[in-house]
């Protein structure tokens, strides 16, 4: 018999009961919640009669809707300008209030994005299975934890159960071997996963990410390649836990202590899949294949190295493929133009649950510093992922250096990423955004948005373009 | 639930692949609190010319001529037709939910993404995977003729044209189930209580760290 994999290892602790037609009771050890797809999941529970099954497994904060200038965020949730924003955040404090659940509210520093904060408090621990109410759970898998997105009526069944009724997945591993070019990071490696085997690529699947290239990388990095593992349709991306991961864990505020914390880390050694492993499907990526990658249509999987051409509709063979791209290129208003450099950018905005934690504002700092800002430029944003790793980049003077380049410094939330707060695209404006999603209108109504990493968007904003970040630190 | 037997209905054929949930229902609408209401907003971007807001009346905005949803024929859709990987990206329900409102009851594609899929069952609604041809054939169909409508039957697990073809389609028994019955997922469960406890407590002595309790 062939070893486990990781994923297997993870259902298997999980498993409270398997049902004989394939499906399963598996236990969720945390559930994170945010203000958009709760308050139904709350209203659901009260209506039944019913109660939180372990109140202490949750962990709330709003994100999606809060604003992110520093005006309106002075005084909480009385600042929120959008009324119907309002409601939904106060309908999650009230929500938190009255189950006795944990929330970082609005006022409070460690506030952000549920997948930023997750890890950060330590709340997320290798082992664990994570599950929230958005589809970028996946995040979380970075930490050997089987985590993934489920919808309002699945946060109303944890709340209640702590279980989830699943199917067991399939086991795919995607191994990028080798040394990563300079300036080519984690976000780069996703976006080329993705356009080689597309955003349907992984459905069905538990996306185990190996190889020399992935155990490099460091926790920010690993988490932002299993942020985009749901971009290839994958709801769960995972990484095998090693030092990395236990460096990154300890002294968490929610981590475990003492005794607690030997036993954790002994019980982690296991969390790799076994080498004897079988996986029903595996893809292999070279790192120094691996260029800066750019968006160009509206789709994650639309997506070259900033050195090669836009492909055309025309030369698409299958025909469904070439009537979405003909439909890309008129979306993204592409008509005479070869190259990603011809498009001249309106916006650019680093942040999001997959480019807005500290590694990220440093890399995009270091691009930035003592340069300035494209002046074709509408706009360019930096939004931290959560409070404290705002204060931490202040520490730091990342604020300075972004405000001095001509960017704008905002206080944490998900922002320009789904354009729920004021932050948002005009319509047909070009924007470099280091979020996950270049969907039709995702980043504001007729929206034009580019998938880029944080260096990436730093060397747009420089050039009001894009450019190798390579050739623009050289100048 | 609303339990989901056998259903005819009017078809429109979507011919669109990766529809994502962006598409579906936009963000701006997500902000409601409630899980009814949504159906005006269905596919808002592509169906109406304007920008939509949320509260906002919606019979007098601008409609997309070339949106199929908006042809007269197609009016009382129940059964949308579509391609590959529909309802990709966010987990919102707020997707199904929207459909619903709409009155769609079934969608047919050759493949759909796992989150959106999950969704439908848990709203009543019937995701349906046919097989890349037999969808070509019924978008054929469906484009030839007015008032096209189709057959669903779940416990058959059949889907039926006028001509009285049938293809029969998969469905997770458990599913099929509660869909049949209407059945709360959460009651269900509940019925399982003894054994979650008993795996919280055999869980607790392995991994205590899991149940400490929060304090900060
Ligand atoms: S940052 Fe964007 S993708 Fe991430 S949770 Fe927020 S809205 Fe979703």
């Amino acid at each position: 018999m062939s070893g486990k994999t990781l994923y297997d290892k993870l259902w298997d602790a999980h498993l409270v009961q398997q049902r004989d037609d394939g499906s399963a009771l598996l236990y969720i050890d945390l559930q994170l919640l945010h203000e958009v797809t709760s308050p139904q999941a709350f209203e659901g529970l009260r209506l039944a009669g019913r109660k939180p099954w372990r109140v202490s497994s949750n962990l709330a904060t709003p994100d999606h809707n809060v604003p992110t200038t520093v005006l309106e965020r002075k005084s909480g949730v009385d600042g929120i300008a959008d009324p119907v924003s309002k409601i939904q955040v106060t309908t999650l404090d009230d929500n938190c209030n009255e189950f006795g659940i944990t929330e970082f509210n609005m006022t409070d520093i460690r506030q952000g994005i549920v997948h930023v904060v997750g890890p950060e408090q330590g709340a997320t621990l290798p082992g664990m299975t994570v599950v929230c109410g958005d589809s970028h759970t996946s995040t979380h898998g970075a930490f050997g934890a089987l985590a993934h997105g489920i919808g309002t009526s699945e946060v109303e069944h944890v709340l209640a159960t702590q279980c989830l009724v699943a199917k067991k997945m399939r086991n795919m591993l995607v191994r990028v071997d080798g040394q990563l070019n300079p300036y080519v990071t984690a976000k780069d490696v996703v976006l080329a996963i993705i356009g080689k085997i597309g955003t349907a690529g992984g459905t069905g699947f538990a996306i185990e990410f190996g190889g020399s290239a992935i155990q490099s990388l460091s926790m920010e990095g690993r988490m932002t390649v299993c942020n985009m593992a749901i971009e290839a349709g994958a709801r769960v991306g995972l990484i095998a836990v090693d030092q990395t991961t236990i460096d990154y864990v300890k002294d968490r505020p929610y981590a475990p202590k003492g005794e607690q914390w030997d036993m954790a880390v002994a019980a982690w050694q296991d969390l790799v899949s076994d080498a004897d492993a079988e996986f029903d499907e595996v893809v292999v990526l070279k790192a120094e294949d691996i260029k800066p990658q750019v968006t160009w249509g509206t789709s994650p999987e639309m997506v070259i190295a900033i050195d090669q051409p836009i492909p055309k509709a025309e030369d698409q063979t299958d025909p469904v493929k070439r009537e979405s791209y003909a439909r890309a290129w008129k979306y993204m208003g592409l008509e005479g133009k070869e190259t990603l450099g011809d498009i001249v950018l309106d916006r650019v905005f680093i942040g999001s649950c997959t480019n807005s934690r500290i590694e990220d504002l440093r890399a995009a700092a270091e691009v930035v510093k003592g340069r300035k800002v494209a002046s074709t430029l509408k706009q360019a944003i930096v939004v931290p992922g959560s409070g404290l790793v705002k204060a931490q980049a202040e520490q730091e003077g990342l604020d300075k250096i972004f405000t001095e380049a001509g960017l704008e410094w905002r206080e944490p939330g998900c922002s320009m990423c789904l354009a729920m707060n004021a932050d948002k695209l005009g319509q047909g404006e070009h924007c470099a955004s280091t979020s996950n999603r270049n969907f039709e209108g995702r980043q504001g109504f007729g929206g034009r948005t580019h998938l880029v990493s944080p260096a990436m968007a730093a060397a747009a904003a420089i050039a009001g373009r894009f450019v190798d970040v390579n050739d623009l630190v050289k100048q | 639930m609303r339990p989901f037997t056998v259903h005819t209905g009017i078809a429109a054929p979507l011919d669109l692949a990766n529809v994502d949930t962006d598409m579906i229902i936009p963000k701006q609408f997500l902000k409601s609190i409630k899980r009814t209401g949504f159906g005006k907003n269905l596919f808002d971007e592509l169906r109406y010319e304007d920008e939509g807001q949320p509260d906002q009346e919606c019979t007098g905005r601008p409609l997309r001529q070339d949106f199929v949803l908006n042809q007269p024929r197609y009016q009382r859709t129940s059964v949308l037709l579509a391609r590959q990987n529909f309802g990709c990206g966010s987990s919102r329900e707020h997707a199904p939910w929207a459909l619903d409102d709409f009155g769609i009851r079934v969608i047919i594609a050759p493949s759909f993404a796992d989150i959106f899929y999950n969704n439908c069952f848990k709203n009543g609604l019937l995701p349906i995977v046919l097989h890349e041809e037999e969808v070509d054939q019924l978008f054929r169909e469906v484009n030839s003729t007015e008032g096209y409508q189709l057959t669903v039957d779940l416990e058959a697990q059949t889907v039926t044209t006028p001509s009285g073809t049938s293809f029969s389609f998969l469905v997770d028994t458990f599913r099929k189930h509660c869909l049949l019955k209407g059945l709360d997922d959460i009651g269900l469960t509940l019925e399982e209580a003894d054994r979650i406890r008993a795996y919280e407590e055999k869980r607790q002595q392995t991994a205590p760290w899991l149940f400490a309790p929060r304090s900060l």
